[in-house]
């Protein structure tokens, strides 16, 4: 220490000695102060983990049993008369069967004595319209069974499907229950007699939206959501990686550069609505791509992920550390062999890290695909980019928008589906970074 | 030859010990100093060299000749220059932003500075190994073979495990890394890591080899072996050594230069440097008085 800082710091102290304040007093509100400090953090994470858990038990409360789909057994006598109308047994005369008369006939043979008009439609009520489907399945696979009876477990109606699962209180009034009374009393007959059984739901995972809630699928939407992120994955990963190494490693640090940059900061920050508005101006209304097809959804998703893929990649590239690059240098490489042969491959797992979470941000976007249609209502499952599709989290909104009961439970079924994916997609990121990582 | 003398009795005086710390000049295993080999032309001419980073300037009108397959010592407190003139022997500072480099500097009487000189080919002449040993997180093979392989020098396999071999037996690691070629550099010991940088530096042949604090961040025993290498590679190769250990600069190198503040104070034959110096700076420095 110098003898300036020494005559300015003991004219005001006198040279007096300061000690440490050792007493107990002291210590004791220090370490309560820690205490507290640490308890904050544990409510804080308490709390979170709280609000997941309920947010998790009320969805799959509310969803599992959009798994189990009801049936009704029925023996089923195919009549020629009605499957095969030209009598000829082809594939091409079957089609043309009319399946669903042929369940609802096997479904009042159960019920001899109902004979009013009114009471054979409330029993045609149980079975779901596409109930038939499953009986023409089997009689194309297998042609033969044309003027047999088979059992066969058909599809039930969304409403019986309700009750079944419990979902309908029998104790309130009779005008406020889409079931009534007696329908009630034909289905307590239907479960003694062992008729009515639930399965596994295959078809909610392979077939696309429908009105009625019982043949509502997330088939269609997974679809969708798969080639959409494929697009806008193909399109965004290429150009941000290249961007973030062309600003990172050979741009010219001015003027031009900040402005950039400052831009790609700001477009992270950009509301998706406006991203959608801007596919609907450019990519509908100027080039004139189709309605709500995964292609445009992809473009319009690729804008979103771009600023977040290239904020990422930047930061793994800054965070190689200088001392490989000046060895790669030192042995003459070039400056694009310094970026290529070692800057990227150690930049890979951050690179990765940004790619799945722009992915998995533009997975669960709905507002942008809102604009450019894909809230249409779509019943087939798309085949390529260019068909008309929706996305899981517009399913998600569509169902939770219907008025059937049974769709609460396909709209937290679909919630589920759609945390599972983005769960397999995290857990890809993970893995993805274990096998880039490389220690230096 | 005062020096030499010294050496000689200190030497037998230790009984062939390696002394660490204390006196200068200790390690047996260095050959007495050789004086600079009449008639042969300096490897690198630097005249009125000038750096600024920015506004700052780091050196101020440096002119050094640095004498052909000797070991030039670079020696001076911190911030003193010292690396930022290593660097600029081959260019490294080109790297650096807002760094500009003013004057000459010559490798066998060519312009390094010339915009028409290829930077890539003038670092594969121009070596350099760095302070930290920072070999590539690759396996050992592919560590030495980088180089070769970005400069076309092995066009098949058995050249380029050749060029690895006796690229690894220069650097004295091919006992130690002949049975683990397939591994990760980074896998092996700190002091191994820097011949293994050494071994990379040397596999493209250059003509000159760039120490930066070579030593720094090695224990006792691995600084003794880097310098015993030092040593033999001077048979073949110009070296110019940046340290900060004063001991290290009378061991190994034939010719010391003295940077301070950016300025060369002095530079000449080590002994002459250590025992007789002309400035009084350097006089200071060497003793101990500052730096």
């Amino acid at each position: 220490m110098t003898d300036a800082v020494l005559s300015g710091a003991s004219s005001s102290s006198d040279a007096k000695l300061r000690r440490p304040d050792l007493s107990e007093t002291r210590i004791r509100r220090r370490y309560a102060a820690e205490r507290r400090f640490r308890l904050y953090g544990v409510l804080a994470i308490g709390f979170a983990v709280f609000m997941l858990g309920f947010l998790a038990v009320t969805v799959v409360a509310q969803g599992y049993s959009a798994f189990w789909q009801t049936r009704i057994a029925l023996d089923v006598a195919i009549d020629p008369a009605k499957v095969d109308p030209q009598n000829t047994r082809l594939p091409e005369s079957l089609a043309q069967g009319d399946y669903q008369a042929v369940a609802r006939d096997a479904l009042r043979g159960l019920f001899p004595d109902i004979s009013s008009r009114a009471d054979r439609r409330a029993l045609g009520e149980f079975l779901s319209n596409a109930a038939g489907d499953g009986v023409k399945k089997m009689v194309l696979a297998n042609p033969a069974l044309v003027g047999t009876t088979q059992r066969v477990e058909v599809l039930a109606a969304d409403d019986l499907d309700m009750l079944a699962k419990g979902r309908i209180n029998r104790d309130i009034a009779e005008a406020d229950r889409p079931i009534k009374d007696q329908q009630i009393a034909w289905f307590d007959k239907l479960k003694q007699d062992g008729r009515i059984v639930s399965t596994f739901n295959v078809d909610f995972f392979t077939s696309g939206d429908s009105r009625e809630a019982e043949q509502a699928g997330v088939g269609g939407a997974l679809m969708g959501s798969f080639l959409t992120i494929l697009t806008a994955l193909i399109l965004s990963l290429p150009i941000s990686v290249a961007a973030a190494i062309y600003l990172e490693e050979f741009a010219p640090k001015n003027r031009i550069t900040d402005i950039i940059e400052i831009n790609i900061n700001n477009l992270a920050a950009v509301p998706s609505i406006v991203f959608g508005l801007l596919g609907l101006a450019v990519l509908l209304g100027f080039f004139g791509l189709p309605r709500g097809a995964p292609l445009v959804g992809g473009m319009v998703l690729s804008l979103m992920t771009l600023p977040t893929i290239i904020i990422a990649t930047r930061a793994a590239l800054k965070a190689v550390p200088p001392s490989i690059r000046e060895a790669a240098y030192g042995v003459g490489a070039s400056k694009q062999q310094v970026v290529m042969h070692h800057v990227l491959p150690l930049a890979m797992p951050g690179v990765m890290t940004g790619a799945i979470i722009g992915t998995a941000r533009a997975m669960g976007e709905s507002a942008a695909v809102l604009m450019i249609g894909m809230v249409a209502f779509i019943v087939d499952v798309p085949k390529s980019i260019t068909d008309p599709a929706t996305v899981l989290p517009v399913q998600i909104f569509l169902w939770a928008d219907a008025p059937e009961r049974a769709f609460v439970e396909r709209t937290s079924a679909g919630i589920m589906v759609m945390l599972v994916f983005l769960v397999l997609m995290n857990a890809a990121a993970v893995v993805i970074r274990r096998r880039f990582e490389r220690r230096w | 030859m005062a020096l030499a003398a010294q050496k000689t009795t200190q030497q037998t005086a230790d009984g062939g010990k390696m002394a660490t710390g204390g006196t200068l000049l200790t390690n047996p295993n260095v050959k007495p100093a050789v004086a600079a080999r009449p008639g042969e032309a300096p490897k690198m001419v630097s005249r009125q060299v000038n750096v600024f980073y920015g506004q700052k300037q780091a050196l101020f009108n440096v002119d050094l000749d640095v004498p052909s397959r000797q070991v030039t010592a670079l020696i001076g407190p911190s911030g003193c220059g010292k690396s930022t003139y290593l660097r600029c022997l081959n260019r490294m500072n080109d790297v650096i932003d807002n760094c500009r480099v003013t004057g000459d500097i010559r490798l066998d009487g060519e312009n390094i500075y010339n915009p028409k000189l290829d930077v890539v080919m003038l670092r594969a002449r121009i070596g350099m190994v760095f302070q930290k040993p920072n070999p590539f997180p690759k396996s050992i093979y592919d560590n030495i073979a980088y180089g070769p392989r970005i400069h076309g020098m092995g066009a098949s396999k058995d050249e380029l495990d050749e060029i690895v071999q006796t690229s690894l037996e220069r650097a004295g690691l091919w006992n130690e890394a002949k049975d683990r070629l397939a591994q990760p550099g980074t896998g092996l010991s700190g002091g191994q890591q820097q011949r293994l940088c050494i071994a990379r530096a040397i596999a493209v042949s250059p003509e000159v080899i760039l120490m930066d604090e070579p030593c720094s961040a090695l224990d006792p025993i691995a600084t003794a072996r880097i310098e015993e290498l030092i040593d033999e590679l001077r048979e073949n190769y110009t070296i110019i050594i940046v340290t900060h250990s004063m001991q290290q600069a009378a061991r190994v190198s034939q010719k010391t230069a003295f940077f301070h503040l950016g300025v060369l104070v002095e530079w000449g034959d080590t002994e002459q440097i250590f025992t007789a110096p002309r400035d009084e700076r350097t006089q200071g420095y060497i003793t101990g008085r500052f730096g």
